[in-house]
C-alpha cells in the first residue's frame, strides 16, 4: 500500500529530526509548567491604602479585610506624595462627612478591591451602630425576645476540583487542543513545503501514486504523532500539575486526534500558498492567533454577539468546547458528538481541497 | 521503421504572456536514445513536464504508447529523473530507493533485486546505508539516477543526468544507457554537454519554442556543414538570431 509507505517515510523523517520532536513533546510541557506557575496564584493582590482624617473604628474594619493594609497619614499632601511614589495604591480622605478617594489605578483589580473594601467597612460600621442602638432599645423593653446571637457558617462544595481550582485549570483543556493544533499545523505545513521546494513532490507525482494516497499517508503519520503528543500532555497535566480530569481520557485523545487531522489538512492547504518557510511562519498571526482568542481561553460569553460568530468557523473552538466538557464536566461520548461532527466536516472539506489542490502539480 | 512511443503534436505552452513552446512537433521512436538540446530557458524542462502530465499544454496533444497524456497509470512505465536531485535527506540511500520502489508499485522481493542492481549501476552499493544528507553532490546525482532506473520502465526521461558526475562515472552511465537502449528501452535525455549529444542516436534541437532540427548527429553535422554538435548548436542559434532581425 502506497499510503502506508508514505506514512512510514514521513514518520521516519520526523523521528530522525530530533529537534522538531523535542519541540513537539517538550515545548508544550514547558509552557504548561510556566502557565501553572503564572496563573495558579488565587487572586491575592495586596492593597495598601493611605487614610487621612479617617475614624479609627473604620480603619479597624478596613484592616480586618484580608489583603488590605492601611497606613494613616497626617495630611492629604503627604498621602498624595506617597501615592505618586507608588508606595500606596489609594488614598482615602475624610472631609466634611464625605470620603474622597484617589486611586493609583495602575492595576484595575486593586482599584476594585479598594472600592469594595471601603464599602464593606462602611457597612460594618453602620451595622455596629444599628446593633448598639438595638441593644439599647432591648434594654428598655424587657419583654422583647432575646435575640440568639448565632452566626450561620458557610459550607462549600465543589463540583469540579477544589478550593484551589483557578484560571489555569479552566484553560488546561483548551491548551491541550491548542498545542496539538499549533504544532501539527506548523510542522506538517513545513514538511509539505519542503517536499515541494526540494522537488520530491514532483518526483513523487511522476510515479503512478494517487494524489489522495499522498494526503492520506501524511494524515496517518501525523495522526499517530498527535496521539503520542496528547498522551504526553495528558499524563503531565494529571500527574505533575495535579489537574483533575473528570471524563474519560480516551475521549480527550479522540478529540485531539481529529483536531490534529484538521490541523494537518489546514497546514498542507496553507503551505500551498507559501513560497518559503518564512512565508509559512507568516500564517501564524493569521491562522493561529485568532483561534487562541476564540477558543474559549477568553470567555466567549463576554463577547459581543457579532464577534462571537467568528468563533463558529474556527475548529479550535469546537475542540476547546468538547475538551472542556470532557475534562471539567465529565461529558460522555453522546455529548461530544456534535463537536466531533463539526470537526469531521472541517476535515472532509479541507482534505478534499488538498487532494484537488495537488492537481496544480499533476493534472491527473 | 520504428514504433513511435512518445508523440507531441502542435504543442503550445504559455506562462502568462510569455510563449515558451510555440509549435512543437516531436516524435520519439522506440529503442533509441534521443538527446534534447537547446539553450537554457528554451523550454526543455517544460517539454518533459508536458510529457509526464505535470503541465497541460495550452493546445496540442501528447500521446505515450498511443494513449493521451496525462495518464496516471502510464507513469509506471516511465522512469524520471529531474534536474534537482529531489531526495529525502533524512533517509538513507537504501530507504530512498525502497520508498520509490513502493511508489512505483514494485513487489517486495523484486524490489530487493532491483535496488541491488541499480545501486551497482551507479556505483553506490557501499553507501546505501548512509543518510543522504551525508552524500556528496555527485553521489546524490547518482542516487537520483538509480531511482529513475527502478521499475519496469519502457521509457526513461532524464533531465540533465550527468551534471556534477565525474568523467569516469559519466562514461559508465552512458555505457549503461546504451546497454538499456539495446534491451529496447527508449531514452529521452536533455543535456548541456555537447559531446554527450554525440553519444545519442538522434538529436533534437529546441530553439525559439520549436524543434528546428531533428536528426542523427552525423546527418545534423552534414546538414549544417560543421564538425561537431556544438558547432551545429552555435550555427543554428546564429541563424535563428538572423531570422529574427529580418523578420
Amino acid at each position: 500500500m502506497r499510503t502506508i509507505s508514505i506514512a512510514k517515510r514521513v514518520a521516519k523523517e520526523l523521528l530522525r529530526d530530533k529537534r522538531t520532536l523535542m519541540l513537539m513533546f517538550l515545548a508544550p510541557i514547558l509552557i504548561l509548567f510556566l502557565m501553572k506557575l503564572v496563573f495558579s496564584v488565587n487572586s491575592t493582590t495586596d492593597v495598601n491604602i493611605a487614610t487621612v482624617n479617617v475614624k479609627s473604628s473604620l480603619i479597624k474594619n478596613l484592616d480586618k479585610i484580608s489583603h488590605i493594609e492601611t497606613k494613616t497619614y497626617s495630611s492629604d499632601k503627604k498621602a498624595q506624595q506617597a501615592l505618586d511614589d507608588q508606595k500606596i495604591d489609594a488614598v482615602i480622605n475624610y472631609h466634611n462627612s464625605d470620603f474622597y478617594v484617589t486611586y493609583a489605578n495602575t492595576d484595575a483589580s486593586k482599584t476594585n478591591a479598594t472600592k469594595a473594601a471601603l464599602k464593606m467597612s462602611l457597612m460594618l460600621t453602620t451595622i455596629k451602630k444599628l446593633q448598639s442602638t438595638l441593644q439599647k432599645i432591648q434594654a428598655r423593653m424587657p419583654n422583647a425576645p432575646k435575640e440568639e446571637n448565632k452566626q450561620s457558617k458557610i459550607h462549600n462544595y465543589y463540583k469540579y476540583g477544589d478550593s484551589q481550582t483557578n484560571f489555569f485549570d479552566k484553560i488546561v483543556p483548551i491548551l491541550m487542543g491548542f498545542f496539538v493544533f499549533f504544532f501539527v499545523f506548523l510542522i506538517s505545513g513545513m514538511a509539505l513545503l519542503k517536499e515541494r521546494t526540494s522537488g520530491t513532490l514532483n518526483r513523487l507525482l511522476a510515479t503512478p501514486v494517487k494524489r489522495s494516497e499522498i494526503v492520506f499517508g501524511y494524515m496517518l503519520s501525523y495522526g499517530g504523532l498527535a496521539i503520542v503528543q496528547t498522551l504526553i500532555i495528558v499524563v503531565f497535566t494529571i500527574w505533575a500539575l495535579n489537574v483533575e480530569v473528570v471524563g474519560n481520557i480516551l475521549y480527550v485523545i479522540l478529540i485531539n486526534f481529529v483536531l490534529a487531522l484538521v490541523a494537518l489538512a489546514f497546514g498542507i492547504l496553507m503551505s500551498t500558498f507559501a513560497k518559503s518557510e518564512f512565508q509559512m511562519m507568516q500564517f501564524i498571526p493569521l491562522v493561529i492567533v485568532p483561534q487562541i482568542f476564540f477558543s474559549g481561553i477568553i470567555p466567549l460569553d463576554s463577547m459581543a454577539n457579532g464577534v462571537k460568530v467568528i468563533s463558529y468557523i474556527l475548529p479550535l473552538k469546537y475542540a476547546g468546547d468538547a475538551l472542556t466538557n470532557i475534562v471539567m464536566s465529565g461529558a460522555g461520548f453522546i455529548k461530544i458528538v456534535p463537536e466531533i461532527g463539526v470537526l469531521l466536516v472541517f476535515l472532509i472539506v479541507l482534505t478534499g481541497l488538498n487532494i484537488v489542490g495537488l492537481r496544480k502539480y499533476r493534472k491527473v | 521503421m520504428f514504433n513511435t512511443v512518445i508523440s507531441l503534436n502542435q504543442i503550445v505552452k504559455k506562462f502568462g504572456k510569455q510563449t515558451v513552446l510555440r509549435d512543437v512537433n516531436f516524435q520519439v521512436p522506440s529503442g533509441r536514445i534521443i538527446g534534447l538540446i537547446g539553450p537554457s530557458g528554451a523550454g526543455k524542462s517544460t517539454i518533459i513536464k508536458i510529457i509526464l502530465g505535470m503541465e497541460t499544454p495550452d493546445s496540442g496533444q501528447t500521446r505515450i504508447f498511443n494513449q493521451i497524456m496525462p495518464n496516471r497509470k502510464l507513469l509506471g512505465k516511465i522512469g524520471y529523473m529531474a534536474q534537482s536531485d529531489a531526495l529525502y535527506e533524512q533517509l538513507t540511500g537504501q530507504e530512498n530507493l525502497q520508498f520509490y520502489a513502493d511508489m512505483k508499485g514494485i513487489k517486495k522481493d523484486q524490489a530487493q533485486v532491483q535496488i541491488k542492481n541499480v545501486a551497482q549501476v551507479v556505483d553506490l552499493t557501499n553507501n546505501l546505508g548512509k543518510r543522504v544528507s551525508g552524500y556528496s553532490g555527485g553521489m546524490k546525482r547518482r542516487l537520483s539516477l538509480a531511482i529513475a532506473l527502478l521499475g519496469f520502465n519502457q521509457i526513461l526521461i532524464l533531465d540533465e543526468p550527468t551534471v556534477g558526475v565525474d568523467p569516469a562515472l559519466r562514461r559508465k552511465i552512458w555505457w549503461e544507457l546504451q546497454n538499456l537502449r539495446n534491451q529496447g528501452m527508449t531514452i529521452l535525455v536533455t543535456t548541456h554537454v555537447m559531446d554527450e549529444a554525440e553519444l545519442t542516436d538522434d538529436v533534437a534541437l529546441l530553439l525559439g519554442g520549436q524543434i528546428i532540427a531533428y536528426n542523427d548527429p552525423y546527418s545534423l553535422k552534414q546538414q549544417y556543414q560543421v564538425n561537431s554538435i556544438e558547432d551545429v548548436f552555435l550555427k543554428a542559434e546564429a541563424q535563428q538570431n538572423e531570422n529574427n532581425i529580418y523578420r
